[in-house]
Order: C-alpha cells, then sequence, then structure tokens
C-alpha cells in the first residue's frame, strides 16, 4: 500500500505553525486538531522542522517557563519526509527503527500532507481484516 | 426537519455503484440499530458486484462466492436495486439531492494509468483492464478486439490484475472451459498462438505485490512452464537488508518460490511465462502497420528514499524484446463522476474519512460519502473494502446524528421509482438480477461451468421477456 491512499482520506489539509511563533499557540493547535505534530515551515511555505508531543515534553522538563519560546527553540530540525508513492510497510518500519511518529509528506518540492504511526496503524489493519475476511470467504466456499 | 432514522422518516441512502464497497456500505447501514435506513443501490449495469464479476478472473471461482454475502444484503428490508441506471445520463446528482440525505459514491476505480512512454498508442498496446472486461463478458467490451495470432506479449505491472492476465493468456482451453470465461474470449483464446508471455517488475522480487498463491499458481499450470532469470531472482543488497530480521515471513516464502522457478529448463511444455525484475519499458517499437512488434527496456536498479521504501531508478542498460501484445497493469484511478468533486492528479475522491471534500475549498460537502477505491485508490483485496466502508458508515451516522443531512424535497421511497421509471424504463431489479443469475447457472450446470455469462443487456432483457 502507498502513503498515497492514506492521505486521500485526509483531505489534504495539513496543519502548520511558524517558526517564530510561540509554543503556547502551537500548543493550541495541537489541542484543537487533535494531532500529535505539526509541520514547522518558514514563510515560503517549506519544512524546516517538525513540531511533536514529545518535543514539547522534552523542553517543559527541561524549562517549565517554555510557554512563550519561539517554536523553533523546540522543533525537531532534522526532519525526515516522505513521498506520496513510499510503501506504508517501508515507512511503518523507518518510524520504528528512527523512533519518530509523524513523517511530512512532499511531491514537487511541496508540503501535501502528514501521515502518522496511527495512520499507518489504521490502513494495515484494515488491509490485515480485510484479507481475512477474504480468506474466510474463499475457506467457507470450500472447493465449490 | 422531521427527525431523520426514524420509522416515519427513515434515512434514505443512495449508493452509487453495486461494486463490494456498495453491498458493505449498506451491510454496515443494516446492520446498526440507532436509525432506521432505507438504501436505494443504483448500478450502471443490469447486474450488480461489480468487480467481482467483471474483474476477478474466471480462474478464481472461490473469490466470488462471497456474492453470496452480497445477496444477503440485498434481501434486508429498505434495500433497493437500480440496474442500467447512470449517474449522468438517467439520474443526475441534483436529483438524488431531492430525494436521498445522504448520497455515497462507490464506483471503484475503472481506467488504468498510462505508462507514458513512446509507442504506447500503437495497435497492440492494451491496458490489461479492457481485456479483463472482455474475457469476463463485460457488456461494454462485447465487440472488443484482440489480436491473439502474435507470438509474443508482454505485461507490464506485477498486481493481481497482471498475473490473472498472464495466466489467462497461459492456460489451455480444457482449463478455460470449466471457468465461467466467455463463449467468444474461450474462442479466441483457443486459437491463440501466443507461446510467450513476458511479466515484467519495474522493482526486485521482495517488492513484488502479487500474492504466494499467485506466484504458486504460474508454476502449476498445464501446459506452461514458468521462469525467471537467475540473475533477477537474487536479492539486492538493499532488500536482502530490509529482510534481514526475518520477520517477513510471506515476503520470504514469496522470494524462495520465484528462486524455485529461477534458471528453471524449459519441461517441453508449449507455452513459457517469463517472470522479469527490474526492468520497465521505457519505449514500443511498432511496424510499418503501426502494429507493436518491439518493446525497449531499460535495467533498473533500487535506492532507498528517505523513510525507507525501495524505489527503482533506470540504469544505463538497455534491452529489446519482441513481443506482439502489451498489456499495460501499472495501476488504475477512478473516474470522475459528473457533479462531484474529483481530485485528477490521484484519480480519487478526495474525502475526510469517506466525508467528500471539495479540492478546492478543502471543505466537507454536506451529505455526500465515499468509499473503496474511488475513496483510497485501488489497493488490497475485495475484503480491505469492508472496513473502509465501514469507516465512511461511521461518519455518515455520526453526522445523522448531529442533524447535518440533506432536506430532500421527496423523501418518499415512491417518488424516485417513479422518477427512474420515466427516465430509464429499462431498469432492472434486484429480483430481476435473481432470476437472471439463475438462468446463468442453470446454463452452466448443462456445461459443468459455474455459469455462462449474459455479455450484453439486450440478451438481458430478452430472457427476462422485458
Amino acid at each position: 500500500m502507498k502513503i498515497q491512499q492514506i492521505l486521500a482520506s485526509k483531505g489534504m489539509n495539513v496543519i502548520t505553525v511558524h517558526p517564530e511563533q510561540p509554543a503556547r499557540e502551537a500548543i493550541s493547535l495541537l489541542v484543537e486538531y487533535h494531532i500529535g505534530a505539526l509541520v514547522v515551515v518558514d514563510s515560503d511555505k517549506r519544512p524546516v522542522g517538525i513540531l511533536s508531543e514529545r518535543d514539547i515534553v522534552r523542553r517543559a522538563a527541561e524549562d517549565e517557563a517554555f510557554f512563550s519560546e519561539p517554536v523553533a527553540n523546540l522543533m525537531t530540525r532534522q526532519l525526515i519526509t516522505g513521498i506520496r508513492q513510499d510503501d506504508t510497510f517501508s515507512v511503518a518500519a523507518t518510524m520504528t527503527e528512527k523512533r519518530f511518529r509523524h513523517l511530512p509528506i512532499m511531491d514537487e518540492g511541496k508540503l501535501i500532507g502528514i501521515v502518522s504511526i496511527g495512520d499507518i496503524l489504521k490502513a494495515e489493519r484494515n488491509q490485515y481484516r480485510g484479507e481475512i475476511d477474504t480468506l474466510e470467504t474463499r475457506i467457507m466456499a470450500g472447493e465449490a | 426537519m422531521l427527525q431523520v432514522g426514524t420509522e416515519s422518516n427513515p434515512l434514505r441512502v443512495a449508493v452509487i455503484g453495486a461494486g463490494p464497497t456498495g453491498f458493505y456500505t449498506a451491510e454496515h447501514l443494516f446492520r446498526q440499530k440507532d436509525f432506521v435506513v432505507e438504501v436505494d443501490m443504483f448500478e450502471r449495469l443490469p447486474s450488480p458486484y461489480g468487480l467481482v464479476r467483471y474483474g476477478v478472473a474466471p480462474d478464481h471461482q472461490k473469490i466470488k462466492s462471497v456474492t453470496k454475502v452480497y445477496d444477503r444484503t440485498a434481501k434486508k428490508p429498505g434495500f433497493r436495486f437500480f440496474g442500467n441506471v447512470e449517474l449522468g445520463k438517467h439520474i443526475q446528482v441534483a436529483d438524488l439531492r431531492c430525494y436521498y440525505h445522504q448520497i455515497v459514491y462507490t464506483t471503484g476505480a475503472q481506467t488504468d494509468r498510462r505508462l507514458g512512454i513512446p509507442g504506447e498508442d500503437l495497435a497492440g498496446s492494451l491496458p490489461a483492464t479492457e481485456f479483463v472486461a472482455w474475457y469476463n463478458g463485460h457488456p461494454d467490451y462485447r465487440d472488443y478486439e484482440v489480436d491473439l495470432s502474435v507470438e509474443a506479449a508482454a505485461v507490464v505491472g506485477v498486481g493481481n490484475v497482471a498475473m490473472d492476465v498472464a495466466r489467462i493468456l497461459s492456460r489451455t482451453p480444457e482449463e478455460l472451459a470449466v471457468t465461467d470465461i466467455t463463449d467468444y474470449a474461450l474462442e479466441a483464446l483457443s486459437q491463440s498462438q501466443i507461446k510467450d508471455v513476458y511479466i515484467l517488475g519495474r522493482r526486485g522480487p521482495a517488492q513484488a505485490k502479487f500474492s504466494t498463491p499467485e506466484i504458486k499458481e504460474l508454476g502449476a499450470m498445464a501446459d506452461a512452464d514458468c521462469c525467471v532469470l537467475a540473475e533477477e531472482a537474487e536479492l539486492d543488497a538493499l532488500s536482502q537488508a530490509a529482510l534481514a530480521d526475518g520477520s517477513d515471513r510471506a515476503t520470504m516464502k514469496k522470494i524462495e518460490i520465484i528462486q524455485s522457478y529461477a534458471g528453471r529448463e524449459s519441461s517441453g511444455k508449449s507455452r513459457k511465462l517469463t517472470l522479469r525484475f527490474l526492468v520497465s519499458p521505457v519505449e514500443l517499437i511498432g511496424d510499418e502497420h503501426g502494429r507493436v512488434v518491439k518493446m525497449r527496456l531499460v535495467k533498473n536498479e533500487l535506492y532507498k528514499t528517505e523513510s525507507g521504501t525501495l524505489r527503482p531508478r533506470a540504469t544505463d542498460q538497455f534491452e529489446e524484446i519482441p513481443v506482439g501484445l502489451v498489456f499495460r497493469s501499472v495501476g488504475y484511478r477512478g473516474k470522475a463522476l459528473p457533479g462531484v468533486p474529483f481530485y485528477d492528479s490521484w484519480g480519487v475522491i478526495l474525502n475526510e474519512g469517506g466525508r467528500v471534500v471539495d479540492p478546492e475549498t478543502k471543505k466537507p460537502v454536506l451529505g455526500e460519502y465515499t468509499g473503496g477505491w474511488i475513496k483510497r485508490g485501488p489497493s488490497g483485496v475485495i475484503g480491505t473494502n469492508k472496513p473502509d466502508a465501514l469507516e465512511t458508515v461511521k461518519h455518515m451516522l455520526a453526522d445523522l446524528a448531529e442533524g447535518k443531512t440533506l432536506d430532500p424535497a421527496e423523501p418518499a421511497a415512491e417518488a424516485v421509482e417513479k422518477f427512474v421509471c420515466d427516465r430509464q424504463p429499462d431498469s432492472f431489479s434486484y429480483d430481476d438480477w435473481l432470476r437472471l443469475k439463475e438462468m446463468e447457472v442453470a446454463n452452466g450446470e448443462a456445461q459443468g461451468r459455474p455459469r455462462v455469462k449474459f455479455t450484453s443487456v439486450a440478451e438481458m432483457k430478452a430472457a427476462l421477456g422485458k
């Protein structure tokens, strides 16, 4: 399965934040949209980093007054991105191995979406459920 | 508006497309207990089941038994079928809005992706989907012509459809005669001169999309040998590394079977199926009559994307193979429906968990939903559409609970029936279909086949005395 197949049902809306915005605003966005990470983009809408719940927790443990700090101070700059042609299984393996949970997806230099490990889990679960269902149907049909 | 989803005011749903996802959508809607629901299913063809009838290969009958589940859904009170009724032709989205609270598009992925190479439009270069529709008796392709007098054919792609096409081209008439393949296709295939069938994968054995049973099947054909080039059966370093932890048993099993075909000597069978890996066609070359005679291939190598996918990249090594037929099977895409937002570059209806989204405004469209391949693109097996349809239905019911439905002017079931009869006097009900199905099975029984299909709308009408 390709990443594009997950993105098609996500409506193509990516919630982004700018590096100079305060962490407080980023947290509000995470809560408002029920998501776990924001892609940090510059004024040309190019991704420059990612801000995940984990980044926020890490900074919160260091400094209780982090709320007013700019996103740039908290975000992960080493950004791993994907393309819509990526295989979901390979992406899942890379996420597990490199311990990240959100993958911004780029297409011809533009940010077109973000896929979380939860999205991949759901897609894989549906695929397995579907395969089980189809196999069961075949078995029930016997040799007919 | 009166409370929708009650005995006196049932939720009226139009499902567009009677393939697996259409039926799973109806099934999920009937299964829930919170609301009273009526489902009208519209289908362009007189017969339901979509790809199960017109896509699944005739030598894979067991898969087709899933239609029993669909027939059970069709028996539910509140279900109606309007066959031979086409959206955009007999009924418009604006009409549906007058009769239904919710509309669900489950029209699948009906067209093929193109290769985008020179020579693709030469005679003898065809989409695999059309060939499949032809041998399976799709009424639109009854008069399709495919020249099987050539000696070699290539199937581009290594998905399920590619495997089906390669298998059907390689089967003996005796093997096909016991299936529900159409008589005209059986006749044409019996005269086939094809000796060599190539299946071309752009990546390696570890990335091939076909399933283990499918690759195993290729090695057990009555009169065709299956072989793989020894050097292409070997895994490259990147694929080896990806499988190194040994957890992906299914892929390892698949590779084991592929490697067992490597360097196999011909056992004297009449046909040869050659599975090629790490090659992509770059040009189809024609003769003076504009017919394909050769295919130019480039050797690929794999590279790893940032997120870990192994993708093909062309090298500077080329080769040519003589082929008179080329079937492209490199992906499928949906067709835009008149009056429905469509995301053309991906060939899907853009959506949020099944709620149709306008690609311009990126906002959900009230009362319109989608499911299956037109929703996410072609992936998985038939059953994958069941959880997919469930996601859509959950959102439909959540919207209903919040009162977010269309407000149809004429929600009575009889009103739409009258409208459809006016626009399409030749519509088919589910009872019509079940009668046709009975006749098909009876005709098949006489010949020791699962069924003999009706292959035109005129035949179907005549059989019912319409």
